[in-house]
């Protein structure tokens, strides 16, 4: 589960389908048309499993992949300045606010904004009340902020001798599509005694497992679980500080930020039609990802249902968060050749190998048996698909003249038990080329309850009642 | 506390017959002073007679006169008994004459015969425009009570400090590295009030980092360097030392005069809690002794001392405000409690990330409900 995790569109992959027959008509795509990609992308899975009957090109070895790569590069840069200009189709109103109350929380198949703040926390408080007070202040004043306002009584006109509620320093600033997503970690449930912290031990849902250690891991603990998350995403970088800055002051005393992160440069989209971003090893990331609108796809793969055994959960979805560090300055070294060959699609282009068009379906058999996006491609994967939101980081440098930079992956899913586990135990082991490159330094699992129904409502209010 | 608080009471309470009997006996019924003529005082070893209760704002002229068997002394209070002046050694049968500039306000006159105690006060008012608002008297008591607290965290300074001076006089270094932590704990425990004499702190209290160009470093972390890193003392520490003890007896000297009011003591409270979440829970205080966490405590301590005085206004506008610093204080207490060792503490080196993150929550915890102490008390 790397940078480049790619997900065909299909949902059920047919057993040996490697290729589609609709490639012959990849050519006459033209970069412009990327909602006719997304279209196909998000037309449910029925219709897909068409195109994973061999076709002619499945009689192409991945060897030949090698010469249509560089085809497929040259014509990229075409496509690639053709794709500039509809950029952003889809998030027309980049300030606009995002509705908070709904039946799913917003942040997950809404449109992905341009920038991140997630942070975890630790609960400090042993007491059960005092956690559900906090979520009740914490979801007034996400409401709030969410909707482009201020904290509390605001950030002036207090009185004088008193801190303002506010810290103000998102005064001034549109909505900027804030979303503010609320997860709950396994310690929440039970310490790591196995004691019931809170009296909600039987509650926790089977579909978030505690991760398995995968090959290759080197997490560090200081950046890594949490007993709570807040995912803020906004156009704004500085309205999403602000959300997890306010979050955080109103939890003195009960909660305390574990870890958090920055992401800036999303890596992939859940609007198909918008350009997709690339990823700091410069290759378009997200490509195939779930779409927003894809309302089957979200059904089957990403919201938690209620005969999922976990009722309360009904509407919620799993986060896994992986801090993932990219070995940037030898990933520079690499020549593109091998580049493309690792991520099995033309750098510019974004075009899957023996393709032309970014959004051309996806060939397996074109594509080495060790690239990326084959080895995490959902017909490799007993049909695995999972909806990404990552954001690409940078923290600086690392003292080592490095930069200290990757992709912080965050994926979305209905069972982790069937959704991230075997598809990172896959890549983890198989995925060789692609591991020389990127190391997971971070990880957390999340159970994300349904959303706020109304201004009575709260964050995780079913669990608690 | 409360108990400080009653003494003082009591003690006012016992002026006020003392000079509602000057009052009737005539004493008062002077011209109006404030001009050329003045304000009498008449002192002997159980009163304090004042000519005029009410007198202009602007130059005040207070005539003394001992006329009792003891050496006396006078001062001018401004509410939270902050000293407007003073003058100390006023022998029996001398006369004395102090001058003062006074805004409009209420005072009080207070006459020590034997240089002692609180003295024999009397209720006075400089009248004119600009007065300061009545304020809620349980606010001046705390303000006073406070007060009381920091001089005597002041006073006891002086021979905690006198012995650090001493072994570091004496090149002795283990005695002195033993008296060093304990030598700063008033201090710390006033900070702001300390700080409030902007001249007096970079003596005392400055880390190397903070000094300005061409400023010599002086006062308590010099020496901490010394004794810990380098361990020796040079001639030059022994004269810093005799200098730490002239810079803290003149803070000693000055506290009484500091502004503290209502705010300043919250604020002040907030400020301490400041000092432990930037200076304390990193370690970059004592970074050569480690002694951080009696800093810490320190300055828990006095944070706690002002918000125990602010308590009972504090509580009637804002319970849950009171509640919550309440389960803090209480909350943070335990938590140091997890290092002590002997009669101190753990070296500061000696603790670990994770538990420091656990102090610097602590502090997080009580200090976010601290900074709306000042406006629960701003009347």
């Amino acid at each position: 589960m790397t940078a480049e995790t790619e997900h065909s569109e299909d949902g059920k992959p047919g057993p040996g389908s490697g290729d589609d027959k609709a490639a012959p008509d990849s050519g006459e795509r033209p970069g412009g048309a990327a909602a006719s990609g997304g279209a196909a992308a998000s037309g449910g899975e029925e219709p897909r499993k068409a195109h994973h009957h061999p076709g002619r090109r499945a009689l192409l070895g991945w060897g030949g992949a090698g010469l249509a790569l560089g085809a497929a590069t040259a014509g990229g840069m075409t496509a690639a300045l053709e794709y500039g200009s509809d950029a952003e189709s889809v998030a027309a109103d980049s300030a606009a606010a995002v509705p908070f109350h709904g039946e799913h929380q917003a942040g997950i198949a809404t449109p992905v904004q341009d920038r991140l703040h997630f942070a975890a926390f630790d609960v400090l408080t042993d007491d059960r009340a005092a956690l559900m007070d906090l979520l009740q202040k914490w979801t007034r004043a996400a409401a709030r902020m969410t909707a482009g306002d201020t904290v509390g009584t605001g950030a002036v006109g207090g009185p004088a001798e008193a801190p303002p509620d506010d810290t103000g320093e998102a005064l001034g600033l549109k909505p900027s599509r804030l979303t503010l997503t609320f997860g709950i970690g396994p310690s929440l449930f039970e310490n790591d005694k196995g004691e019931d912290r809170f009296g909600i031990k039987k509650r926790r849902p089977a579909a978030m497992p505690d991760l398995p250690h995968f090959p290759g891991d080197a997490l560090d603990e200081k950046r890594s679980d949490g007993d709570l998350c807040v995912q803020a995403c906004a156009d704004d970088p500085q309205v999403a500080v602000h959300a997890i800055r306010n979050l955080a002051r109103i939890g003195f005393g009960k909660v305390s930020v574990r870890w958090s992160q920055l992401g800036f440069g999303k890596t992939s989209s859940t609007t198909p039609s918008a350009q997709t971003p690339r990823n700091l090893f410069g290759f378009k990331d997200g490509t195939r990802n779930i779409s927003g609108d894809d309302a089957a796809a979200l059904k089957r793969h990403v919201w938690a249902g209620k005969k999922d055994g976990t009722e309360w959960m009904a509407g919620g979805s799993y986060l896994v968060a992986r801090r993932i560090r990219m070995n940037i300055e030898i990933w520079d070294r690499t020549p593109l050749a091998e580049q493309e060959m690792i991520i099995g699609r033309s750098k510019g282009e974004g075009a899957p190998a023996g393709r032309r068009r970014e959004r051309d379906p996806v060939k397996l058999s074109a594509m080495a048996p060790v690239s990326h996006v084959r080895l995490a491609h959902p017909e490799t994967n007993d049909g695995i698909r999972i909806l990404r939101r990552g954001y690409n980081f940078t923290d600086g440098t690392d003292g080592l003249g490095r930069l200290e930079a990757g992709l912080f992956f965050l994926a979305y899913q209905r069972d982790v038990r069937e959704g991230f586990i075997p598809l990172q135990r896959h890549l983890a082991r198989d995925d060789t080329e692609l591991n020389e490159y990127i190391q997971h330094v971070g990880s957390a699992v999340f159970a994300v309850p349904p959303g706020v129904r109304d201004s009575g409502d709260w964050w995780a209010r079913q669990l608690f009642s | 506390m409360s108990a400080s608080i009653r003494s003082r009471t009591l003690i006012a309470g016992a002026a006020v017959p003392l000079l509602a009997a000057a009052a009737l006996t005539g004493c008062a019924e002077k011209s109006k002073a404030g001009g050329d003529g003045g304000v009498r005082v008449t002192a002997d070893d159980s009163a304090c007679k004042v000519s005029d209760d009410e007198f202009p704002a602007g130059n005040l002229k207070l005539h003394v006169e001992n006329k009792g068997s003891k050496v006396t002394e006078v001062y001018v209070y401004a509410p939270g008994d902050r000293i407007v002046t003073e003058r100390e050694n006023i022998g029996p049968g001398t006369k004395a004459e102090i001058t003062t500039e006074v805004k409009a306000g209420k005072y009080e006159i207070a006459c020590k015969p034997g240089m002692k105690g609180d003295g024999i006060r009397q209720k006075v008012t400089a009248s004119g425009k600009g007065a300061a608002a009545e304020r809620d008297p349980k606010l001046d008591a705390a303000v006073a009570s406070y007060r009381t607290y920091v001089q005597k965290q002041a006073d006891e300074t002086i021979p905690a400090a006198q012995k650090f001076a001493d072994a570091v006089e004496d090149g002795d270094v283990e005695a002195a590295k033993k008296e060093y932590a304990v030598s700063r704990v008033g201090w710390e425990r006033t900070e702001p009030v300390a700080e409030s004499f902007g001249d007096i702190d970079p003596k005392v209290d400055v880390r190397e980092d903070g000094l300005e160009e061409g400023q010599k470093w002086t006062g308590w972390h010099k020496l901490e360097r010394s004794l810990w890193e380098k361990k020796k003392i040079s001639a030059d520490d022994k004269k810093l030392a005799g200098r730490l003890m002239k810079d803290l007896k003149e803070w000693r000297d000055r506290v009484g005069k500091a502004e503290i009011t209502p705010t300043s003591m919250a604020n002040g409270a907030k400020e301490l809690l400041d000092e432990v979440a930037t200076g304390k829970v990193t370690g970059e205080e004592e970074r050569y002794s480690h002694t951080d966490l009696v800093d810490f405590q320190a300055n828990v301590d006095g944070a706690e001392k002002a918000y125990e005085l602010l308590k009972p206004v504090a509580a009637k506008k804002d319970p849950q405000l009171a509640k919550d610093l309440d389960k803090q204080f209480a909350a943070i207490g335990k938590l140091l409690d997890e290092h002590r060792e002997g009669d101190g503490f753990v070296s500061y080196d000696k603790v670990g990330k994770s538990e420091r993150k656990k102090l610097s929550d602590g502090v997080n915890a009580l200090a976010e409900p601290l900074s709306r102490l000042a406006a629960a008390v701003a009347s």
